[in-house]
Formats: C-alpha cells, sequence, structure tokens
C-alpha cells in the first residue's frame, strides 16, 4: 500500500513538473554542460533549456563575471549551430573576449535599443522566434507580468533565455526557472606562480524551480567549467610586491 | 497606342487657395501683389477682381480703386511651386507620371488611364469636378502632345478635348502665345501681325527658322507632335507597385488592415512570381480631404511572405491617421533583390545567422526600434582593442579571418576608458592600489604588462600598457597607463575593461 503510495506520489511529481513547462529530456538530446554538480541540482539531473534563467548583479564587476558564465553556456547551446540574441540598453559586452569561452563573436546579434522599455519588447520578439538558440537580456527591471510574458513565448519556442540584470535594488518575484548570482573569485595558480590565473567564481542558485539550491566555486578552464575543489586556506593571500 | 497628354490650368491658383482657407474671401475680389522697383505690382487676381477690371501688372494702388474693397495679399516667392506640388501629388491618382508646369499648370501623362474613368469626357470631368470639390477652378485639357494640350488648356474657346491627331486644326486658331514663346518674341510676332498660329504654321521650316530662331520652331513642331518633347515625372515611377482605390472612403482599422493585407498579397504574388523579393517598401494613403501619409518598412534579406511584411507594416498602424477616411492605397516597392527560393529543411537544426527566420526577427526589430540598433561583429585585423571588432549589418558575411585568442581581453569593455587615480611602487609595475568611482581597490595579483601601441597609420599617439589586476575580493580589472618614458610626461591610469 505504501509503495503504491510513494509511486503515486511520484507519479504526481512527474506531471506537476510537465504541467510547469518542463519537458523530459529524450536521453539523445540530452546535453551536458560540464556544469558537473551544479546540473544535479536542477530536475531531472539537467540544466533547462528551454528555459528562462535570472541572474543578479549589484556591480558592473558581476555583471561581466555573470557575462563569462552565460557565455561559456551558451557555447554548448551554439556548438549545434544556430544563433544568439543579445538584447541590451547599454551595452558594454567586448565581443572579442568572448571568442575565450569558445564563442565566435559574428554568431550573436546584439540589438542595442535605445529606450530601455524596448529591451523586454526585443527579448520577448526574440524567444518567440524558434529559430534561435538563445537569447541573453540585459535589463534592469523585470516585474512578474512581464517575466510571466517571457514565461509564456518561451514554452511556445523552447529557446533558452538569460536575463541579466544589473544594478538589482529589490528582488521581486519573477516566473523565472532558476535565479542566479555569479560573483568573481580570487584566482589561484599554482603557489609560487605570480599573475592572475583563470576566471574563477562563486555560482549561487539563490532559487530554481523542482529543483535544490546551492552554491559552488567554479573555474573556467580549458574551454570548459571545473569546480573547485578548494583545499584548505593555510597561506595568507600571496600579495603582489 | 498614342500618347496622350493632360494640361491643368491653374488660373486662379493662388486666390483659390486663399479662398479654400479664409472661405469669406471667394464672394470679394482678390489680388495677389508682389514689389518691383518699390512700387506693388498687381500678379495674380481672382474673377471678380477680374470683372473689376484688375489685371496683373497694374500697380496695388490701382487696383483699389478700380475695385472697391479688394483684398491685396503679398505674394511670396515659391508659393505657386509648393502648392502645384501638392497638387501634383494629389494628381497621383489618375496617373503615376505628373509634372509640375511653373507657374500655373500641371502636366500628367495619361495614356492608357483614361478608361479607369470611363472614357476622356468622363476623366476631364470627374477631375474638374474633384478640384472643383477641394475649391480649385481648373481648365484641363488632352491632347496628343504637352504643347497643343497647354496650349488648348490657356487659349481655346472650346473643344478642350482634342481627338488623337488633330493638333493642327486645334492650334490653327490660337493665338501664337500658346506656343510657349519668349515674351521678345511674342511682340515681334505680333508687329508682323500674326495673331495666329494658322498664319505661319503653313511656312517652311528653314524660312520660321531663319526669321524667329530655332526655339520657336522646336516649340512650333513639340505642340503638332513632330519632335519629342519628355515629361520629368514629379516621382520616378516605380516598377513593382500597387494600388487600391476604394469606393467608400474607410476609417477602422480593421477595415485598412484587411485591405492593405490583400494589397501587400498581391504585390508579393507578383514578386514571387517574378523571383524576386523585396528589401523596402513605402505604403501611401490617400484621404479623402486631399491629405496622404506614408508608412515604409525595410528587410533584411529578400523576402515576399506577406503575413511578415503585413506585420512589419501592421507596427506602424498607430500612426495612420485616416481622418473622415482614406480612398486609396499605394504600395511601391522600390527596392527588389532576386530572391533565393530555399528549401527548408526539416532536420538540420537550428538555422544559421543568415536563415529568414532570423531575418524576419531582425525586420521586426528594426521596424520597432530603428534600423541601427542591430549588430553583428566581425573580427578586424587591429590590435587596438577599440578597433579590434568591426560592425557589420550584413548576415551573410562571414569572418576574413579568425578571432584572435592568444590575447586575453575583458568581457566588458568601457568606452571610453574612464581615469582612476592609481599608486604605483616603481613605474613599470602594476599599480598597488587605485580609486575608482570613490572605492578603493588593493590589487593582490597582476599580469605582465602588454604594451598595445597606437596604429600610427591610422591615428598619432602613444602606447597603452595594459595590466590584468586582481583586487581582494577578486574583481579582476583592465587598467594600462599612458607612457611615461619621455621627459615631462607623467603616467595617467586608466580602467578600461572587467574581467569575468
Amino acid at each position: 500500500m505504501t509503495a503504491t503510495k510513494q509511486e503515486m506520489i511520484d507519479k504526481l511529481r512527474q506531471d506537476l513538473l510537465g504541467w510547469e513547462g518542463f519537458r523530459p529530456v529524450a536521453p539523445e538530446e540530452r546535453q551536458s554542460f560540464g556544469l558537473g554538480p551544479i546540473e544535479n541540482a536542477f530536475p531531472n539531473q539537467v540544466f533547462p533549456t528551454g528555459a528562462l534563467h535570472e541572474f543578479i548583479s549589484t556591480r558592473p564587476e558581476f555583471t561581466a563575471a555573470i557575462g563569462g558564465f552565460i557565455a561559456g553556456i551558451i557555447q554548448t547551446l551554439l556548438a549545434k549551430g544556430g544563433v544568439c540574441v543579445w538584447v541590451s540598453y547599454t551595452r558594454r559586452i567586448y565581443p572579442p573576449a568572448l571568442k575565450r569561452f569558445g564563442i565566435n563573436p559574428d554568431r550573436i546579434i546584439f540589438v542595442d535599443v535605445v529606450r530601455e522599455k524596448d529591451v523586454l519588447w526585443v527579448t520577448e520578439e526574440a524567444l518567440k522566434c524558434n529559430g534561435i538558440a538563445a537569447v541573453i537580456c540585459e535589463t534592469r527591471l523585470l516585474s512578474f507580468m512581464e517575466s510571466r510574458r517571457l514565461q509564456l513565448a518561451i514554452e511556445q519556442s523552447q529557446v533558452t533565455g538569460f536575463i541579466l540584470r544589473k544594478d538589482v535594488k529589490v528582488l521581486n518575484t519573477t516566473a523565472c526557472t532558476a535565479r542566479w548570482t555569479v560573483k568573481p573569485l580570487r584566482s589561484k595558480l599554482r603557489p609560487g606562480m605570480p599573475g592572475v590565473g583563470f576566471p574563477r567564481w562563486q555560482v549561487e542558485l539563490l532559487k530554481v524551480k523542482n529543483g535544490q539550491p546551492g552554491s559552488w566555486a567554479m573555474e573556467w578552464k580549458d574551454r570548459q567549467f571545473t569546480q573547485v575543489v578548494e583545499e584548505v586556506m593555510t597561506e595568507k593571500a600571496q600579495r603582489y610586491a | 497606342m498614342p500618347k496622350r497628354f493632360v494640361s491643368i490650368w491653374f488660373k486662379y491658383l493662388l486666390t483659390d487657395r486663399e479662398a479654400i482657407r479664409l472661405h469669406s474671401l471667394r464672394e470679394l475680389p482678390v489680388a495677389f501683389t508682389e514689389p518691383d522697383h518699390g512700387r506693388m505690382l498687381v500678379m495674380a487676381m481672382n474673377a471678380q477682381a477680374e470683372q473689376y477690371g484688375v489685371k496683373p501688372g497694374i500697380a496695388a494702388a490701382d487696383a483699389r480703386v478700380l475695385a472697391p474693397g479688394i483684398q491685396l495679399f503679398e505674394n511670396k516667392p515659391g508659393r505657386n511651386i509648393k502648392l502645384l506640388k501638392g497638387l501634383a501629388e494629389w494628381c497621383l491618382r489618375y496617373t503615376p507620371l505628373v509634372m509640375v508646369d511653373p507657374p500655373d499648370g500641371l502636366l500628367l501623362d495619361v495614356t492608357g488611364c483614361t478608361h479607369l474613368k470611363g472614357g476622356e469626357t468622363e476623366f476631364l470631368k470627374d477631375m474638374v469636378s474633384r478640384l472643383h470639390a477641394l475649391g480649385y477652378t481648373i481648365r484641363p485639357s488632352m491632347a496628343d502632345t504637352i504643347g497643343c494640350a497647354w496650349a488648348v488648356a490657356r487659349c481655346a474657346e472650346s473643344g478642350l478635348i482634342v481627338p488623337v491627331g488633330g493638333q493642327r486644326n486645334a492650334l490653327m486658331p490660337l493665338p501664337p502665345g500658346s506656343l510657349r514663346l519668349g515674351l521678345d518674341l511674342l511682340i515681334k510676332l505680333r508687329e508682323l501681325g500674326f495673331y495666329q498660329v494658322g498664319s505661319f504654321i503653313h511656312m517652311p521650316k528653314s524660312v520660321l527658322k531663319r526669321r524667329f530662331g530655332g526655339n520657336m520652331v522646336l516649340r512650333l513642331y513639340q505642340a503638332l507632335g513632330q519632335e519629342a518633347e519628355f515629361l520629368l515625372p514629379l516621382k520616378e515611377p516605380v516598377p513593382y507597385s500597387e494600388r487600391v482605390a476604394l469606393l467608400e472612403p474607410i476609417r477602422t482599422r480593421e477595415v485598412i488592415e484587411t485591405t492593405v493585407h490583400a494589397l501587400i498579397d498581391t504585390l508579393c504574388k507578383r514578386l514571387y512570381g517574378e523571383g524576386l523579393g523585396l528589401r523596402s517598401a513605402v505604403l501611401t494613403y490617400c484621404r479623402i480631404d486631399g491629405k496622404s501619409g506614408q508608412l515604409s518598412i525595410g528587410t533584411n534579406h529578400p523576402s515576399q511572405p506577406t503575413d511578415h511584411i503585413f506585420k512589419l507594416f501592421a507596427l506602424q498602424f498607430d500612426q495612420v491617421a485616416p481622418g473622415l477616411g482614406i480612398e486609396l492605397f499605394i504600395l511601391d516597392a522600390p527596392k527588389t533583390e532576386p530572391a533565393s527560393d530555399k528549401q527548408n529543411l526539416l532536420w538540420n537544426g537550428k538555422p544559421a545567422v543568415d536563415s529568414e527566420q532570423v531575418a524576419e526577427l531582425l525586420d521586426n526589430v528594426a521596424a520597432r526600434v530603428g534600423k541601427d540598433q542591430t549588430h553583428r561583429y566581425l573580427p578586424q585585423e587591429h590590435h587596438w582593442p577599440e578597433r579590434a571588432a568591426g560592425n557589420t549589418a550584413d548576415l551573410t558575411q562571414t569572418p576574413e579571418s579568425d578571432w584572435p585568442e592568444e590575447s586575453i581581453r575583458p568581457v566588458q569593455l568601457l568606452e571610453p576608458p574612464e581615469p582612476i587615480e592609481a599608486m604605483a611602487l616603481t613605474p613599470d609595475y602594476a599599480p598597488r592600489q587605485f580609486v575608482y568611482r570613490h572605492e578603493r581597490h588593493i590589487i593582490v595579483n597582476a599580469d605582465d604588462p602588454e604594451r598595445i601601441s597606437h596604429e600610427w597609420w591610422i591615428e598619432d599617439g602613444g602606447y597603452r600598457d595594459y595590466y590584468v589586476a586582481e583586487d581582494e575580493e577578486g574583481m579582476r580589472y583592465w587598467l594600462f597607463g599612458t607612457p611615461n618614458d619621455l621627459p615631462g610626461q607623467t603616467r595617467r591610469w586608466f580602467i578600461h575593461g572587467y574581467f569575468p
């Protein structure tokens, strides 16, 4: 009896996922984004494509880190071909830098709108277009209603959307599948080596639908993500002399 | 098919316009004056003033005496041309070939257009009654040549429609002034006793040329149709143009949408049949009160799907002001290109940059936020950071060189670089700390400098020493210092970007 109860609950959970817009991923379509432990935090242990990801940034330095992190994810999305649309209001992204994250910058179409309110309009149009691999939207404000609209557009087209929210003052509820923050961490080279090492970030999943939020230290090395296993800090931070 | 031209003479162009503006002027004598040698001379007047004996060229003071209560207005130069241009655009409903004929006329090439109104008589009748409804008194005339139509409109008593090939008969009774000749020539003709064209039309060409010069012969033979004369249309006729004239003026958005959709469909089918795609289109609507408006769109690749083009126009429908109603839509395609009829593959995954879906998306975006807002970057062979990526609007262009990978560049670039207050212990090392926007950053790690020189063949200037620097909190910056190795120079520091 208990077994059937458990089965029923599992079945119900699976159904709920479907109703909420998660489609079970066929094994052959399953893509790994190389995110390692982070992927386990998501339902079905797979990074949700065709979903809306919200990244919170409070400083320009964080925005740069998020830019790198998103670029690392898009690398996999663009591997099958396609283009990516980057919508922004005041853009600072420097296209040649994206090459380091495995993206050919000519595969990205940048839309720089003059009025801030057009950002979300363009994003929605782009998300409706199922010929696009991913849409990145740099915005400041995103209300619940607006995020719902984007989510509905995504459910039709299965495009992956990344919302990069800059200068966030107040965190409001949104309909996004996941909410992230990415903060830069001190890079580390082998002991005794001077200079700046590989990009290293503290990636935090603040919210994830039907998943487990968590926090991980990641590094971008040789065109892929690697988890940083932090050895115990014994020596003081080496001051640059 | 013989050519047919219409010449319209606006006899009271300026005063009619003034009466349209001010209804009270309709019953009063009105005249326009113009300064000449310190006097004001009458240069145009209406029918009432004419009855009193006011003529062009008399002084304004005399006109006041002749016609008590005459309303005098000062003329602005170029006003008639402006009015005629507006009327010429209005006349585009009759034919696409309209030419302004200063000082007070219009010329229309109506070859093959008259049957649309049910014949030549009805055509002219329609024109007269419509312009009369607007408030203009006109005299139109139709003939095989521009010269003959001009002459008949202005000088003939009757017979405004000259039958095909009847120019000679029509011109015979007219005065020489109908031939568009100069004043001195007209005086000479009068002195010689030539009061009608008929009295010299039979003379041999060589005699006329010797006596009156080549210009007169040219004008005469142009009117007779033996010399060619061309009409310079106000608007270049567009090869791909469709129009829909409505019996009843329409006002509501739904009906406008349906009409425009049908119009686009007609044009797109035609383009599709010829293997062409549309790159830009202009939709003109004419309202019953004589005003008109335009919507224009552009596309990123030659396209003909009706729905897509319609969507682009629909984004601008808010700008359509139908007023009392719209009676005519004209859709022009000034720019077309051969369209490649690509087969849509079903299983090749996501489409490439130049696919139709993406191009259509960008069309929509361009229609809403403006054309120059979409960018795509291609690598440029420049090492100066600001020039390393070249902007292109062309979706089909592919990079000529690879993106440079060996140099580390920041994800976020500040344009232009912003000055910081930095402190370096030794001249050629990265700063120990810097202050940017009132925030102090203590640098713990930094890479060796990368010296980037100005590209001297483009721009003069020194070099920059770039440092990748990491502060205590792990934030990574791209800093550079200006040259310091010349006497009298101190190194200034700038922040130029953020690393991920």
